[in-house]
């Protein structure tokens, strides 16, 4: 007996361990950073201010990251918009079919994200595929100008989120019990009304889920920016890796990680606050 | 919606998602260097990749990379999952807590954060450092799909093998790791793509010592365009299709 509670003591203190050494410490070392100045000879002096928060509020760089939060909040607007009918769809077809269709937007979900950006710049680079059918039908006297343009990366982080956005949609949608939707035609709601009351509040925690899938990873996705946005850096990723990598301000760049990280603990918040009220719900 | 309507848009949604990968895979095989011209079929281009050393040992990195940290995180998500489900301690509900947000922190948060630990313990960017960060990638990931698959089987085997004498040991030994083996498996699968995935966290936590392919393509991709990288793209594509397909097929395996 007194084996087994040392067994059990070893699993539940080496799990601690690695995530306090791997995941709490690390967090609380960024933490600590963006509080600190940037250092003359070492990575940071040990002067603690929260000048790095203030500068994230300078005209520049706010105005770069209302850009950033601008293009993640569209792109996951349209992956949602474009991702709800599908996974509708998807969750509707027949149950032979489901499991290759729904593999079918996995393989995208696991492919390499440099490798589908990289994709995209054979179809939109001047000589890319899009051009060449454009030209040929037409449509177009001479190539456009897609690539390095806000629409390209526009277009590279809508291509590369949409499985995240349709995954969860899909098992929200899964969830929702048809028999409720009985009983609401029962009661002489028509489709739009029942989609409206019934479906959607239900499916309310897999759409924030989705979108919480694709606003983050936007957010912070500098490649996507460097590859098809050209110079321009666009993304709050571009921003933390610059103050990293090239301006070596570490305390910067750990101020504007911490902001994204409370913008993922807000959008938590509403999560669970939805999948809660709908608990609530279900139970009355 | 129509069934017609239904399908086209489907149709729609999947053209969008493929066209790009499956126009890649067509020019792996084209003869033309520069041109979209098709000029008839080669494996050239496969052979030149064979033939780039330094590609080649960026690749074996990576899939290195992603074998020993889908194993470590194999290893750490199955016993999280296991004490998640099988024991009430104190800060339960914390480690819970902590494990989805790791899931849903972005690549680059959980990029910094551990650069700043290598950094704070003086450890030189490279093999070990990747691997960290790999593995504290891909654990949240083991342990939701491990912990599933807890769910799914009674409780009453392990209180029957208690009843019988067994200690905790035995019972993870003998009864919990044989039936969760496909959800192992397959987290471990799982892992392995993601790892091959990953962009950003390797961009941060790797040295020039141990460069791994993501970070080769990104730089060739912003050197230009080469038709070696179509092939390797599509090398690349076939074996994240291999274990996508595999885990898919070991998770269902018990319904």
């Amino acid at each position: 007996m007194k084996n087994s509670s040392s067994f059990r003591r070893l699993l539940i203190g080496s799990t601690y361990f690695w995530m306090a050494g791997l995941a709490l410490v690390p967090y609380l070392i960024l933490l600590g950073a963006s509080f600190l100045e940037r250092g003359e000879g070492a990575l940071v002096s040990s002067h603690v201010t929260s000048a790095n928060y203030l500068h994230l509020l300078s005209p520049t760089v706010f105005s770069m990251a209302l850009d950033s939060i601008g293009l993640a909040g569209i792109a996951a607007l349209l992956c949602l918009l474009a991702g709800y009918p599908f996974a509708y769809v998807l969750a509707q077809s027949s149950a032979k079919l489901q499991p290759l269709l729904l593999l079918l937007v996995m393989i995208p979900f696991w492919t390499n994200s440099l490798i589908r950006t990289y994709a995209l710049v054979m179809m939109l680079k001047a000589d890319g595929v899009v051009n060449t059918l454009l030209l040929a039908a037409g449509l177009i006297d001479a190539p456009l100008q897609l690539m390095y343009t806000p629409l390209a990366v526009f277009i590279g982080l809508v291509y590369t989120l949409l499985p995240f956005m349709i995954l969860p949609l899909y098992a929200a949608l899964k969830a929702v019990d048809p028999r409720l939707l009985e009983a609401g035609r029962d009661l002489g709601a028509g489709r739009v009304q029942n989609f409206i009351k019934i479906t959607v509040p239900l499916t309310m925690p897999g759409i924030i889920a989705g979108t919480m899938l694709v606003f983050l990873p936007a957010l912070g996705m500098f490649y996507i920016s460097d590859i098809l946005g050209g110079a321009r850096s666009m993304l709050l990723g571009n921003y933390i890796r610059d103050q990293f990598l090239v301006f070596r301000d570490i305390p910067m760049g750990s101020a504007a990680s911490v902001t994204m990280t409370l913008a993922m603990g807000l959008l938590l918040l509403l999560y669970h606050l939805a999948s809660r009220r709908l608990g609530k719900e279900m139970l009355q | 919606m129509s069934r017609w309507l239904k399908r086209l848009y489907a149709a729609v949604v999947y053209g969008f998602l493929y066209l790009p990968l499956v126009i890649v895979a067509i020019f792996s095989f084209n003869s033309s260097k520069y041109s979209l011209a098709w000029k008839g079929f080669t494996l050239d281009w496969y052979a030149k990749l064979w033939q780039n050393t330094g590609l080649m040992s960026a690749a074996v990195n990576s899939l290195i990379i992603a074998a020993c940290a889908a194993t470590l995180a194999t290893l750490l998500g199955t016993v999280a999952a296991f004490i998640l489900h099988q024991y009430r301690f104190p800060g339960r509900r914390v480690l819970f807590g902590g494990l989805f947000v790791m899931m849903m922190s972005p690549d680059i948060v959980i990029a910094i954060s551990l650069l700043l630990l290598f950094l704070a313990l003086a450890l030189p960017l490279g093999f070990s450092t990747l691997l960290l960060a790999h593995t504290v990638l891909c654990v949240p990931f083991v342990a939701t799909t491990v912990f599933s698959r807890f769910h799914g089987f009674q409780t009453d085997i392990v209180d029957a093998a208690k009843d019988l004498g067994a200690g905790e040991y035995q019972v993870f030994r003998h009864i919990v790791l044989p039936l969760t083996a496909p959800a192992v498996i397959g987290g471990w699968l799982l892992s392995f793509t993601l790892s091959l995935d990953d962009v950003i966290i390797s961009f941060f936590t790797t040295g020039p010592d141990f460069e791994v392919l993501p970070l080769r393509i990104y730089s060739m991709v912003r050197l230009g365009i080469k038709p070696d990288v179509n092939a390797l793209c599509v090398v690349m594509m076939g074996i994240t299709i291999t274990a996508l397909v595999l885990s898919r097929t070991l998770l269902k395996e018990k319904k």
